[in-house]
């Protein structure tokens, strides 16, 4: 029984947040989610040179073969720093799916590929001779408007099957919609007779599908760890630097007590995601209900960690330069992904109950 | 990073297993306090056999009689006895908190004297810190203890003792000056609960029970060489003790809530609960004690790292508390009308003793606010709230 980071760990996340201190302060924020594609493309290259699109991939595909502890490091830390390129949708969503092509593995490791996952019941796939042809919309894809390559759920022949389709040689229709959270935007992706690659047929398919579920949830959780650490060392600052009524707000209870809570939250989460991601990392027969757990909490504890930060900050919090509603617009973009923490809830309670 | 047993660790928690199956007295099953005659009877007992078995003092130094193993090991022991629903070792204010702070602070005439007897359970240990005036601020106590010729008079009253109705000794916080500085003048002493002087009565809670006790001291001699520390220093000695309550007690706390979460999760099902908030809240119940679980192990690796106690141990004492406050309704409302009748010894007996019972965990040991307080200000290093 050990539950705690190794010094190589150790060393990783110290790393992660040096980096990310000084290349993604909170004073750049704002700049960088008002740009154009909502995020800095020049990060992915040196990301891929620090070793995190390929730190779970095999050393045979150039990756750093290690394991789904170290990306829960990285996961952590891009929540801290609220980095906005689309790490989540390679690494979490698109990996497992993309482990079926050792090629495609080994460009995610290089920093040549970044991807995301369309998933949905409404896209088919047919076969045309010895191409695969995509068709159908589907919505809500986190980072389909610059990633390229997009992993595919679609319905063929023999029944759900996993495609990945370039967007450089498919060209499919991508239209970035105007998501609440500019820094992870969404989009709509629609297909029209686009070809793919078959990259799982079923049943393997829905193993993977399952998996990749597994990861993101986990995942989303350790992101929404780092946002809800941010958020709280934001209020705790402020509440220590702010006075009134010649003290510092800190010192009222009706202040210190919220931060309290807030940390106590947090720490609370933070256990439950490092399960999560050892069971994930370990392939642990309770994955799921790990990861469903503590995306459930994390998320709220994220949203709820801000809407404290937001209050003790007063009207500061309340206005747009202040950096603290981009933080609460990826916990709540975080809250609504998958389902909703009732629904998290209610499947748990059928594993306690009805099994 | 691994949440298995390593195979020390698991063959530990087999044998202890297995020794818990035989060894639990029928009559400590479903355990919920030293209250009767009847159960400490039994308790010197059941103390005595964990001893001679090798569980009393699991990470105590070895050439002080314990069994000088990594923390895991109590964290495993604590999991394990709430698992069987069986007691703690009665001595536990004696093996947690008097003991540790002999080992730190004590002479060693005062360990030869004291520490094999707090393991065998031949002598029980109460706790005499709180005081009518001074629950959350301890350092104003105000019980006196004067140095007068070869020996030290004490007079006061201490209050909350648990475990004082059966003592035979008492870890005590006294003052020895008027001083105003608050924590300068106070002076750590033991004291032979059977002196003449010592008067101890019990303290009936909201549950009809008596676990915990007022002590009165009425000029009470206490010899000279009883002093833990120096005279004027026992505010040093008095953080030894409170930091090793703190130590693994997140196990025990999660371990109880463990068992009561089983119990609501076996109540729900029998009664084949439908209504879908309900089902929400048992979930939420279910998580917040897996979350409570994982942090434990959090703050374990870093004991075992550090040798010092985070500040887990007052989030596991907050969350626990409050946890089982909630869960407790939770089940007295499933249960319905029938939880109102006292008699019988089924589900609604246990849920009805604990919606009483569990209002004190919040004040116990620690009070919400003042824990608090204790990680806005020693934790987030939020400025002092007084």
């Amino acid at each position: 029984m050990d539950f705690s980071f190794s010094p190589e760990q150790d060393q990783l996340r110290a790393q992660a947040r040096s980096f990310l201190e000084k290349r993604y302060p909170l004073a750049r924020l704002a700049e960088i989610a008002t740009s154009e594609d909502g995020w800095d493309r020049a990060s992915w290259p040196e990301l891929a040179r620090l070793g995190w699109t390929g730190a779970s991939i095999p050393e045979a595909q150039g990756g750093a073969g290690l394991s789904f502890v170290e990306e829960a490091i990285v996961f952590e830390e891009l929540g801290r720093a609220l980095y906005s390129g689309p790490y989540f949708s390679t690494v979490a969503l698109a990996l497992p799916a993309l482990a079926c092509a050792p090629d495609l593995l080994a460009q995610v490791a290089s920093g040549a590929l970044t991807a995301t996952f369309a998933s949905g019941t409404a896209m088919e796939a047919r076969r045309a001779g010895d191409r695969w042809l995509l068709r159908g919309e589907t919505d809500l894809v986190p980072d389909a408007g610059w990633v390229d390559a997009l992993v595919v759920q679609a319905r063929g022949p023999d029944g759900i099957g996993l495609y990945v389709a370039k967007r450089h040689d498919a060209r499919p229709h991508v239209k970035v919609l105007d998501t609440v959270d500019a820094t992870r935007r969404l989009a709509r992706v629609t297909f029209e007779d686009d070809d793919a690659r078959l990259l799982a047929a079923p049943p393997a398919a829905a193993k993977i599908i399952a998996a990749t579920r597994r990861r993101a949830l986990a995942a989303l959780a350790l992101e929404a760890v780092g946002v809800a650490s941010q958020a709280l060392a934001l209020g705790v600052e402020h509440a220590k630097s702010r006075e009134q009524f010649g003290r510092p707000i800190g010192a009222y209870q009706a202040v210190s007590h919220k931060l309290a809570d807030t940390y106590v939250e947090t720490e609370l989460a933070r256990s439950l995601a490092y399960w999560a991601a050892w069971c994930i990392a370990e392939d642990d027969g309770q994955a799921e209900l790990a990861a469903s757990a503590a995306k459930m909490y994390a998320a709220e504890a994220a949203v709820a960690a801000c809407e404290r930060a937001i209050q003790v900050h007063g009207g500061m919090g309340f206005t747009w330069d202040h950096p603290l509603h981009r933080y609460y617009k990826r916990a709540l973009w975080i809250e609504s992904f998958d389902r909703s923490g009732a629904a998290h809830r209610a499947d748990i309670a059928q594993v306690l109950l009805d099994g | 990073m691994d949440l298995r047993d390593g195979p020390e660790e698991a063959a530990f928690r087999a044998t202890l297993r297995t020794w818990l199956e035989a060894n639990v007295p029928s009559g400590l099953r479903g355990f919920r306090g030293w209250s009767g005659p009847a159960a400490l009877a039994l308790g010197r007992d059941w103390s005595k056999r964990l001893a001679e078995a090798g569980y009393a003092g699991l990470t105590w130094p070895k050439e002080y009689g314990g069994a000088g193993r990594p923390w895991r090991y109590q964290a495993v022991y604590l999991e394990e006895l709430a698992r069987a629903e069986a007691p703690q070792h009665l001595g536990v204010i004696g093996l947690g908190m008097a003991g540790p702070t002999i080992i730190a602070h004590g002479r060693p005439d005062q360990k030869a004297r004291y520490l094999a007897k707090i393991l065998s359970a031949e002598e029980i240990w109460c706790q005499g810190f709180s005081e009518p005036g001074s629950g959350s601020d301890l350092a104003s106590v105000r019980t006196r203890v004067d140095l007068v010729g070869d020996r030290f008079v004490v007079n006061g009253q201490k209050v909350w003792s648990s475990y004082a109705h059966v003592a035979d000794r008492c870890i005590l916080l006294g003052r020895s000056t008027t001083a105003s500085e608050k924590h300068e003048g106070l002076t750590y002493l033991i004291v032979d609960m059977k002196s003449p002087g010592v008067e101890v009565r019990p303290l009936r809670q909201i549950t009809g029970e008596a676990e915990f006790n007022e002590i009165f001291f009425t000029d009470v001699a206490v010899p000279k060489e009883n002093l833990l520390g120096e005279v004027g220093g026992g505010w040093r000695v008095a953080m030894t003790t409170l930091s090793h309550e703190r130590g693994t007690f997140g196990f025990a706390l999660a371990g109880a809530l463990d068992v009561a979460v089983r119990k609501l999760v076996a109540l729900a099902r029998e009664r084949a609960v439908t209504d879908a908030l309900v089902r929400d809240r048992v979930a939420r119940e279910w998580i917040d004690l897996q979350a409570l679980r994982y942090t434990n192990y959090r703050a374990l690796a870093r004991l075992e790292r550090t040798g010092v106690p985070g500040p887990e141990g007052s989030v596991a004492k907050l969350r626990w508390s409050e946890a089982n406050q909630r869960l407790t309704k939770l089940a007295i409302e499933i249960i319905g009308r029938e939880a109102q009748v006292a008699d019988g010894d089924g589900a609604p007996a246990y849920w009805r003793y604990q919606q009483l019972r569990s209002r004190g965990n919040t004040i116990e040991a620690g009070t919400s606010e003042i824990l608090r307080n204790i990680i806005a200000e020693r934790v987030l290093g939020l400025p002092r709230s007084r």
